[in-house]
């Protein structure tokens, strides 16, 4: 455990729970919303957003300049035509899922234990979102006609190609984008309210009263309220499964020997849980030390989120399994050689790193010390997003560079623009997380108060 | 900052001491400087530094410098004229404003020209016409037509009545429209490389023949290898006006050799023009006929036409072709036997095969070669006596040149499969050799020296000192499109025209004779042609025009010469056809063969023309330096071809710097390893390493002439080779070279082809589930066919593709990463050993899917089918997703990864005005030159008439020299295209993955002899 409160009930008593029933409504308001409300702004917060926001300067250095001289700053070359854009693309969206998943689809199988995690990880989902969305807009020849790939009425009397999955990717981002975000605020809303009546800075409370729309608390209020969740959550919920599924489209719908697998729907979602769980741990642990909620996001919390991160890495492992399998079953010559080239190829040090990081180290998440132990919590899920990011790499890379002609074989190895660019959006991403934490309540205070409250019931 | 306060803060600093500060308490009026100004008029010595007026400019010092950098011509003018400044600025502010009047940079000249299709007066604005003319390298003609739009020349293709083309081309004549508008271009007279002017050339000219004796002693000319009847008339009034000047004669890829071994077998210089359609046995001895010797494409053409399969409605035979050679050429990739030999060993090989046929007395050779394949020649020769043909190579010794006419004299193979000419122009005093003349200037002998083209300072044999020699000329002039290494030396430089802004005449590899007519004017005022050089050394006022004219009006019998001319110019070929002499084998051969001259000792060391820059004049053509060569795939350097087994034997590898030693002198580049190379032979590319005149091609590759020597300039003995531990990078386009995974080239013996037609099916899974039927094309429905087994890998499809389509080149680097923009591309594949593999030939355009899969991914609708089945890309509807390339399983389509457009104003002449350049960002491919089909529609429908079959075509399937790429209507059922998909050899490549190619393949099939077939052992 990084740090101890002792003012934690949970600590002193030792037997922290997922349900902190002995916690009071009255202390979880005052404690998170101490986080928002103090004048005190601790020093690490400003280094950190400070080095984030320079990161996120990067991010628009290499943008401008992408746009300016071209996609070709990135190591691509025909036939690799994407590498580092899109395995970000995939890699950001994956991100977001976990948030989803934690808010929407656990609110709906009322896993109560959510609550605590569930506006951090659907602030993540949000955040990651915004990342990822700007990839298939930069990663075009001329992203300043990126407005063709939606229908909207034209002179020209065009639509864009209905059968292209990069079609359907808008529409899955776009309406991702538009359930998550609305979810995102309307939770927000009863603590913004709490936040607007405890605040004493009148800019503060000026500011909480006109974002939290009103909400006075009124019984037909939280009546709509929970209607309202429990709506988007049920129209949310699918978007975990779809969302993904349309991303792993965007390669199974194509003819290229390693991207043409029916299994990739169900796998991308699997591996888009796994590396959003591991980006929830990396980080939620930091920070629940740093504002001292061990109490609120416990142990069980962190072990829960490890369980399920196990679950959904055998399920990746599951799909590596097939990759490999699929083409020999089939048969197929040119697939056989496609997964022979890649576990021993030019890119077979990144198909095995990724093997490594992904299926082997999660199989420690099988030990509940491991599970419950937080710093080996995050260097296992650090070492699955190093995973699940060379996954999408090796998806992308291998498939393409190993042509069906040989003829046109030629593998194409990251510049520095590209290693760049694997980690500037990081930039984007802590940039607003960084905000998030200092700006608006971290944990939902409401929901967590109803547990407490139904906890004592 | 306004003028006038811009004026005053110049002035104060012009100032400088006495100015303290300006604005309020030194203020100044605007019209104080005007006023105190020109009164006084200008005041060159006076402290004022300020100026407001191109005026007051021409009396700074760096006017001139200013002058010198934008208006060079201008600057030696004023030098010359001794006009004051004022006055020179008033005619160059009315130039210039001219220059607008003038607009374009091109203008016909003015003498008529006669168009190929469509005379002068029907010009269409948008149409293009076409003007035939024929293009010199290596002193052989080509004919070519000259495409011009509104008087823009911007294509060469091959003129279909010329013996030497049939219409075909290769790549340096497709190339050779870059070389009018290559910005590297001279434009200037040159003094000792500073600016002159011509008139200053030509009494500087007149000066130094004025100070030789009458006789002309002291005055040297040298010319390239002259193919031009009216310059050898020149030379020969020279020669004749002035008995005791000389004339030599320089060609870095010379015939030489040829006409010492002719010399020897039948005792005079001829020529051998060979009969490829009446052999049926071809035995290559080094002989690049295919691609590398001029008459190839004629050759090539009448090659294919020997080999060409079809099983429905034509020929099942094939000939039978046997190469040695030591380095891999299109010709031991389209051998049904190959043998790579080292070159000792091939003159080895050369007196064995005469032996063994009954020519030449000589000791039986004995060397280390496969017997099974010396017997089989031996044997299918004798065979195949009066229908076979043995031919020897450009740089073979004389004495391997004379055995192999000794052999098709013995065959009886003279009259039928080779032929004789009398070496063209008859030379009007044998030319004296390059060595010759350094000896002359070395001896102090040559005065004056006229340099006819060629770059021989560059091109010179290492071992002479051609280029200290030139420098002890007192007066020396280097006539050169070019200020390239030689001028650099001579003493004036005047530069020189294109063949497509002259008029003069050429002959060709069998002595067809074409008029060299130009469709425009020079683009530069100062350019002069070898002609008009030689009248001017004449005294001769006339004009190039008027004296190439009476060189064929006193040959000419007839009545009506004016028809005669009108006919020549129409059709691009003069008076008759080559004329054939007798042949007379000597009797005492034998004792005339010079003895082996090479041994076998260290490694061998080849010498060989670039594929693409050939001699190095092209090393300046970014079309030529980056078109991959078509064995080694190279693109943008030469290398160091060794074979694997040497590679092992040295401890290199690809790109790893080596060292080599041979003859007294050093010479460093990167090792490529070249499968089927014979071991223990290098093989050095010649033209790369330029040094000046070529700014995109200097500092490319290494200069092989650095250690090449007078005595073996092809062949050598004795080198060392060691790795410097250094690496150099080369391009390549291709990095793979098997062909086994999916079988892209269908390969069967004759035999075979014969007991199973359909075998194109045998490797493949084939079946055909369609959910939906198929597009019923009512109107066109385009297709092609390409034969891979007359595909002789030329690269004139790549090249052709490039200039009609605007294909941008990408540079060194871009092709590093895999970025070159060819619409259409040649793989190569090998099979077998890599001592000795079977080369295929791939030419890969775009397949044209029925069911496209680039189109499905596609999520703007910018490539789409049309409705005669051409997969279409709309470049400005593309956002650049690039999908649509991933997807492609034929990797055909290519990208703008950054902005590959070439902005140089001159360059944009030689662009295509009916195809669109692409800009960064957008995908592009393939078109099926659909701007070709859109003229044909408009034409054919102005008429009320379907498009004729073989009205379009593609420009790859019009520059393809054995028509291997066949283009027309599906729907049209006796169209060509669809006679070769008829034959059961035709496959679609990948066919199995249901994309349905509207372009598809001829399997390549072999011929091997019995005794040799591997596939039956």
């Amino acid at each position: 455990m990084l740090s101890d409160d002792i003012r934690d009930p949970a600590i002193r008593t030792g037997t922290p729970s997922t349900r902190p029933g002995w916690l009071t409504p009255s202390w979880v308001m005052d404690r998170v919303g101490e986080l928002v409300l103090t004048s005190k702004t601790p020093l690490w917060w400003w280094v950190c957003l400070a080095l984030s926001f320079a990161m996120l300067g990067a991010f628009g250095f290499i943008l401008t300049n992408i746009v300016q001289q071209g996609v070709g700053l990135w190591a691509f070359n025909i036939p690799v035509i994407w590498g580092v854009d899109i395995t970000n693309f995939v890699f950001w969206i994956g991100i977001g899922h976990a948030g989803t998943l934690i808010s929407a689809v656990l609110l709906l199988f009322r896993q109560t234990w959510r609550t605590s995690l569930s506006r951090f990880a659907e602030s993540m989902t949000l955040f990651a979102l915004a990342v990822a969305g700007l990839f298939p807009i930069f990663h075009l020849g001329r992203p300043w006609l990126a407005l063709w790939l939606v229908p909207y009425p034209n002179t020209l009397g065009l639509n864009p190609q209905w059968r292209s999955p990069l079609v359907w990717d808008v529409f899955a981002i776009s309406t991702y984008l538009l359930v998550s975000a609305p979810f995102w605020y309307m939770a927000l809303l009863p603590d913004m309210a709490a936040m607007r009546d405890k605040a004493k800075n009148p800019v503060v409370r000026g500011a909480f009263a006109a974002l939290c729309l009103g909400w006075r608390g009124d019984h037909s209020h939280w009546e709509r309220y929970h209607t309202a969740s429990f709506l988007l959550a049920a129209i949310g919920t699918p978007l975990v499964i779809s969302v993904h599924s349309i991303v792993g489209l965007d390669f199974a719908v194509s003819i290229i020997s390693g991207w043409h697998q029916t299994v990739f729907p169900p796998y991308f979602v699997a591996g888009a849980v796994f590396s959003g769980l591991a980006m929830v741990l990396v980080m939620a642990v930091p920070l629940r030390s740093a504002f001292k909620l061990q109490s609120l996001i416990t142990m069980d919390h962190l072990e829960n989120a490890a369980k399920l991160m196990l679950v959904t890495g055998l399920l990746v492992g599951y799909g590596y399994l097939m990759e490999a399998f699929a083409p020999y079953y089939a048969g197929h010559k040119e697939e056989v050689a496609l997964f022979n080239d890649r576990v021993a190829g030019f890119y077979a040090p990144y198909f095995w790193s990724m093997v490594v990081a992904n299926v082997a180290f999660s199989q420690l998440l099988w030990f509940r010390p491991v599970r419950r132990n937080p710093v080996l919590l995050v260097l296992i899920s650090l070492v699955i997003l190093v995973g699940m990011w060379l996954e999408r790499f090796v998806i992308i890379v291998t498939s393409l560079y190993a042509h069906r002609l040989t003829s046109m074989w030629n593998p194409s190895v990251p510049g520095v623009w590209d290693i760049a660019t694997i980690f500037a959006p990081f930039g984007l991403f802590l940039t607003l997380m960084f905000l998030f934490i200092r700006l608006l309540p971290l944990l939902p205070i409401h929901e967590v108060q109803e547990v407490i409250a139904e906890g004592h019931d | 900052m306004t003028n006038d306060s811009m004026a005053r803060h110049h002035h104060d600093l012009g100032h400088g001491q006495d100015a303290h500060g300006h604005g309020h308490d030194h203020p100044h009026h605007p019209d104080h400087d005007h006023h105190h100004h020109h009164p006084h008029g200008p005041q060159p010595s006076g402290p004022r530094k300020q100026w407001r007026s191109l005026e007051e400019m021409a009396l700074e010092e760096r006017f001139e410098e200013l002058l010198r950098r934008d208006y060079p011509k201008q600057a030696a003018a004023l030098e010359q004229s001794g006009l004051d400044r004022r006055t020179f600025l008033k005619l160059m502010g009315a130039s210039l404003a001219l220059t607008g009047l003038t607009g374009c940079a091109t203008r016909p000249p003015t003498e008529p020209i006669i168009p190929y299709v469509r005379t002068p007066e029907e010009v269409i604005p948008g149409r293009p016409i076409y003007f035939a003319s024929a293009m010199s390298l290596g002193g052989f003609a080509t004919g070519v037509l000259i495409e011009t739009h509104e008087g823009r020349p911007t294509r060469i293709d091959g003129n279909p009545r010329h013996p030497a083309s049939l219409g075909a081309s290769d790549v340096t004549m497709q190339a050779s429209i870059l070389e009018l508008y290559n910005p590297d271009r001279s434009i200037d007279v040159r003094n000792n490389d500073n600016l002159a002017t011509w008139e200053a050339f030509r009494d500087a000219l007149d000066a130094a023949l004025a100070a030789l004796p009458a006789d002309g002693a002291g005055l040297a000319v040298l010319t390239e290898r002259v193919n031009s009847p009216t310059l050898a008339r020149q030379l020969d009034a020279l020669l004749a006006a002035r008995p005791a000047a000389t004339w030599y004669q320089y060609e870095p890829v010379g015939d030489e050799a040829i006409l010492a071994g002719t010399s020897i077998a039948f005792g005079e210089p001829l020529t051998p023009v060979y009969r490829m359609a009446a052999a049926d046995v071809i035995v290559s001895l080094d002989a690049d006929f295919l691609t590398g010797m001029p008459g190839s494409l004629r050759y090539a053409r009448e090659f294919a036409d020997r080999r060409r399969v079809r099983m429905i409605g034509g020929q099942t035979t094939m000939n039978r072709l046997y190469a040695v050679e030591s380095t891999p050429t299109s010709v031991g990739a389209m051998a049904d036997h190959r043998l790579p030999l080292a070159p000792s060993q091939i003159e080895l090989f050369a007196r064995a095969l005469a032996q063994a046929l009954g020519v030449g007395a000589g000791a039986a050779a004995v060397g280390l070669w496969d017997a099974a394949f010396f017997n089989t020649v031996v044997a299918d020769l004798q065979e195949h006596s009066g229908n076979s043909l043995v031919i020897a190579g450009r740089g073979q010794p004389p004495a391997v040149q004379a055995l192999a006419h000794a052999i098709n004299a013995k065959l009886g193979n003279v009259g039928r499969t080779v032929v004789y000419t009398r070496s063209f122009p008859a030379a009007p005093a044998n030319p004296g050799s390059l060595p010759d003349l350094v000896q002359a200037m070395n001896s102090g002998a040559v005065r004056a020296l006229v340099i006819l083209g060629g770059n021989p300072a560059y091109t010179a044999p290492a071992d002479i000192g051609f280029a200290t020699a030139l420098s002890q000329v007192p007066f020396s002039v280097h006539l050169s499109p070019y200020n390239d290494e030689t001028s650099a030396r001579c003493t004036w430089h005047v530069p020189q025209t294109h063949y497509i802004e002259e008029w003069s005449d050429a002959v060709a590899y069998d002595g067809t004779v074409s008029i060299v007519q130009p469709p425009i004017g020079p683009l530069y005022a100062d350019v002069r042609s070898p002609i008009e050089m030689m009248a001017l050394l004449l005294g001769d006022t006339r004009s190039s025009y008027e004296i190439v004219r009476e060189t064929w009006q006193a040959t000419y019998d007839g009545d009506n010469f004016e028809n005669y001319w009108h006919q020549a110019l129409h059709n691009g070929v003069i008076g008759n056809a080559g004329v054939f002499v007798e042949a007379t084998l000597r009797d005492d051969l034998s004792a005339a063969l010079p003895p082996v001259t090479m041994t076998a000792a260290g490694l061998e060391v080849v010498f060989q023309p670039d594929a693409n820059l050939f001699d190095g004049r092209f090393a300046g053509n970014s079309w030529l330096l980056e078109l991959p060569n078509p064995i080694s795939k190279l693109s943008w350097d030469n290398a160091v071809l060794i074979s694997p087994n040497t590679a092992l034997q040295l401890g290199v590898q690809n790109e790893s710097e080596v060292e080599i030693i041979y003859a007294g002198r050093t010479l460093r580049g990167p090792v490529w390893i070249q499968p089927g190379q014979a071991d223990n032979v290098i093989t050095l590319n010649l033209g790369y390493g330029r040094e000046r005149g070529a700014s995109v091609g200097q500092g490319v590759g290494f200069n092989a002439y650095a250690i090449r020597t007078a005595i073996a300039p092809w062949y050598g003995s004795g080198a060392q080779v060691r790795a410097t531990g250094g690496t150099l990078q080369l391009a390549t386009t291709q990095r793979r070279y098997d062909a086994e995974l999916n079988y892209p080239v269908r390969v069967a013996t004759l035999e075979k082809f014969m007991e199973r037609p359909n075998f194109v099916d045998d490797k493949v899974h084939r079946q055909e589930i369609m959910l939906f039927p198929d597009f019923p094309y009512e109107d066109y429905k385009w297709g092609m066919a390409i034969d891979l087994n007359t595909c002789v890998g030329c690269n004139a499809c790549v090249i052709a593709c490039q200039t009609e389509n605007n294909i941008p080149t990408v540079g060194k680097s871009q092709v590093r990463l895999g970025r070159e923009m060819y619409w259409i591309r040649l793989d190569r594949y090998y099979e077998g050993s890599l001592e000795n593999p079977q080369t295929y030939f791939q030419p890969v355009p775009c397949m044209h899917c029925e069911t496209a899969p680039c189109e499905l991914v596609c999520p703007v609708q910018a490539t789409v089918h049309s409705s005669e089945g051409l997969n279409q890309m709309v470049y400005n509807r593309c956002v650049g997703t690039r999908y649509c390339s991933a997807n492609c399983p034929y990797g055909v389509r290519r990208f703008n990864f950054m902005d590959y457009i070439d902005t140089t104003p001159i360059l944009q002449e030689v662009r295509n005005p009916d195809v669109s350049v692409r800009a960064q960002g957008i995908m592009e491919k393939c078109s099926f030159c659909v701007q070709r089909i859109s003229a044909a529609r408009i034409a054919a429908k102005k008429e009320g008439r379907r498009i004729q079959d073989g009205e379009v075509q593609p420009a790859c399937a019009v520059a393809c020299p054995t028509q291997a790429i066949v283009f027309g209507d599906m729907n049209d059922r006796n169209s060509w295209v669809n006679s070769l998909k008829a034959q059961p050899q035709n496959y679609a490549l990948m066919g199995d993955i249901q994309t349905k190619p509207r372009t598809t393949y001829l399997a390549r099939l072999t011929n091997p002899h019995e005794a040799l077939d591997q596939s039956k052992s």
